[in-house]
């Protein structure tokens, strides 16, 4: 598998994006502040999250006697930059800014 | 990357198809590291209690000749506070192009290359920032001031490096 595969297939799960979703809110969390938030079995956020290191979205450190996890987002940034260049991106962000801007007033 | 002020620590990690010895070049030497991100000459005295010191890009020195704006000279600046090749640098890092984060006390930067046992040859380069009461500093290395014009920060920079490296071009250069 290529990094890009392991990006794609990370971020094709909506458990994985919403872990993603609770280190962009606050990053630097245990597991078992992550575990608090979900639904779900010590062992199943566990094995979500190692996808999500394997693709290097989430970068784990140790702080302490605690494991601590961080949101990384070099590797969405490699996505971004390979397909959007200087040109277009004044395109899309104006675009995404009026979808956001649109979609937020009442 | 930082969205609460309570966060004090952004984490990077990039993969880079290079030696460690590449990677530590392009980071540490003048010749390299203005050729991505922001452009910024950076030189390296590379030994505990050296000097860090980065210096105008010519993207920057050329926009403030055009307008009429004094000349620039060191806009960053910091200490070694650890030094060893090609695997680890830590160092103090402070930005002075913005008075707000100029004000701001000194980050603590580290870099760690190391190697990926399942894939010979790739480095793993991972970019540790102590931003702790540095929101503004915080802020431009996060990105979140791209909008604005002033860079990607750090995922824009390692992007860029890994271009630069993997391919001989960044964007910039």
């Amino acid at each position: 598998m290529t990094d890009d595969d392991r990006v794609f297939k990370a971020l094709a799960d909506p458990t994985r994006r919403f872990l993603l979703d609770l280190l962009f809110a606050r990053d630097g969390r245990t597991l078992t502040e992550l575990e608090s938030e979900l639904e779900m079995t010590r062992f199943g956020v566990m094995k979500h999250l190692k996808v999500l290191e394997e693709a290097a979205l989430v970068v784990a450190r140790k702080r302490g006697r605690e494991k601590v996890h961080f949101l990384n987002p070099v590797p969405i940034r490699l996505i971004h930059d390979r397909w959007i260049d200087k040109f277009t991106e004044q395109h899309a962000a104006a675009l995404a800014d009026l979808k956001r801007e649109l979609e937020e007033s009442p | 990357m930082t969205t609460t002020t309570d966060v004090t620590t952004q984490v990077y990690r990039v993969y880079i198809n290079a030696p460690a010895q590449k990677i530590w070049d392009t980071i540490t030497t003048p010749e390299w590291n203005r050729r991505y991100g922001y452009g910024a000459p950076q030189f390296y005295e590379l030994k505990p209690g050296g000097a860090y010191r980065a210096t105008a890009s010519d993207a920057m020195n050329d926009y403030h000749r055009a307008h009429g704006l004094p000349e620039l000279d060191t806009i960053g600046d910091g200490e070694i506070l650890e030094c060893d090749p090609p695997r680890r640098l830590v160092q103090t890092w402070r930005m002075l192009m913005d008075p707000t984060t100029a004000a701001e006390p000194f980050t603590t930067l580290t870099y760690e290359i190391a190697e990926v046992p399942a894939q010979p040859g790739v480095h793993r380069l991972t970019v540790v920032h102590d931003v702790t009461g540095a929101p503004a500093t915080a802020a431009l290395t996060g990105g979140s001031l791209e909008d604005t014009g002033a860079g990607g920060g750090w995922p824009w920079v390692l992007s860029d490096l890994k271009s630069l490296i993997e391919t001989g071009k960044g964007f910039t250069a």
